[in-house]
């Protein structure tokens, strides 16, 4: 197989209401077997998707944010949040999910995986992709 | 250049489908290659048979049959996505003990690694949908 190419995935909706955020991270977690440059954008309403406490348990669908947690163990540790979409719902970073990841090249030292970056970064970091899939 | 193309949405609720299917046309007829098209979300629904719409409208489920079958086209529809919204294969319908199948020729059902592997694959892989 060719080199390994920069995937992007830019999560723009709520964790619940459409199915877009589920089945966006069931592509991330299978995608992360194909050993590519993998990052993930949250940007709009898809900075819902990493908040802290989330309790589905009135509407009767299922709560799948625990498995965010799991993008650690699949390499998945570059999740960038944009800060003027956290700004514009009245969110702070403190209310995300801490997820982190171990680095295996530094004794499994827990390193956090997010990182809150404003739009003209996000921008960049856009442009730098070879594929972008968007959910 | 070599394309791939994911459509997210259903038929005839959402103009996404209609847009892929003629950017996939205008891209054959220039001389493209597609190297696969890839259903997802509610894009499963491209993929059943029982589709019937009205006489005196497009049938967007036969329009992708006759284009695979017209340029040999991949029409992948995603295993997970499909079982959730009942779009099934005479493999599926055993394996989870359904009555029939309903998968419309010229699809197959397949894993999201499809998916994955068409982005690697292609030169660009176009998104339709929301």
């Amino acid at each position: 197989m060719s080199e390994a190419k920069k995937f992007m995935y830019i999560n723009r909706h709520a964790p619940c209401g459409t199915v877009y955020a589920v089945e966006g991270l069931e592509v991330v977690l299978i995608g992360a077997a194909f050993e590519q440059n993998v990052c993930m954008a949250f940007i709009g309403d898809g900075v819902f998707q990493l908040k802290q406490n989330q309790d589905t348990a009135d509407t009767g669908i299922k709560n799948f944010s625990p498995a965010y947690r799991a993008l650690g163990d699949y390499e998945v540790n570059r999740l960038y949040v944009e800060r003027e979409s956290l700004e514009e719902r009245g969110l702070t970073e403190d209310e995300l999910m801490p997820l982190t990841w171990e680095d295996e090249d530094d004794d499994w030292a827990e390193k956090p995986s997010l990182y809150i970056v404003d739009r003209a970064q996000l921008s960049d970091l856009i442009e730098e992709q070879d594929i972008i899939l968007n959910f | 250049m070599k394309f791939s193309v994911v459509v997210n949405e259903g038929p005839y609720t959402h103009q996404a489908v209609d847009s892929a299917y003629q950017f996939i046309r205008a891209a054959l007829e220039a001389g493209h290659e597609i190297f696969r098209i890839f259903f997802y979300h509610d894009g499963v629904n491209n993929g059943t048979r029982l589709t019937t719409p009205p006489q005196d409208d497009r049938h967007i489920v036969n329009r992708w049959s006759e284009l695979a079958s017209e340029h040999d086209l991949d029409l992948v529809v995603c295993v997970a996505a499909a079982q959730r919204r009942g779009i099934v294969d005479p493999d599926e319908a055993k394996r989870n003990s359904k009555d029939s199948d309903n998968i419309a020729p010229g699809f197959r059902i397949s894993g999201l690694g499809q998916l994955i592997e068409a982005g690697i694959e292609s030169d660009r892989l176009l998104v339709f949908g929301d």
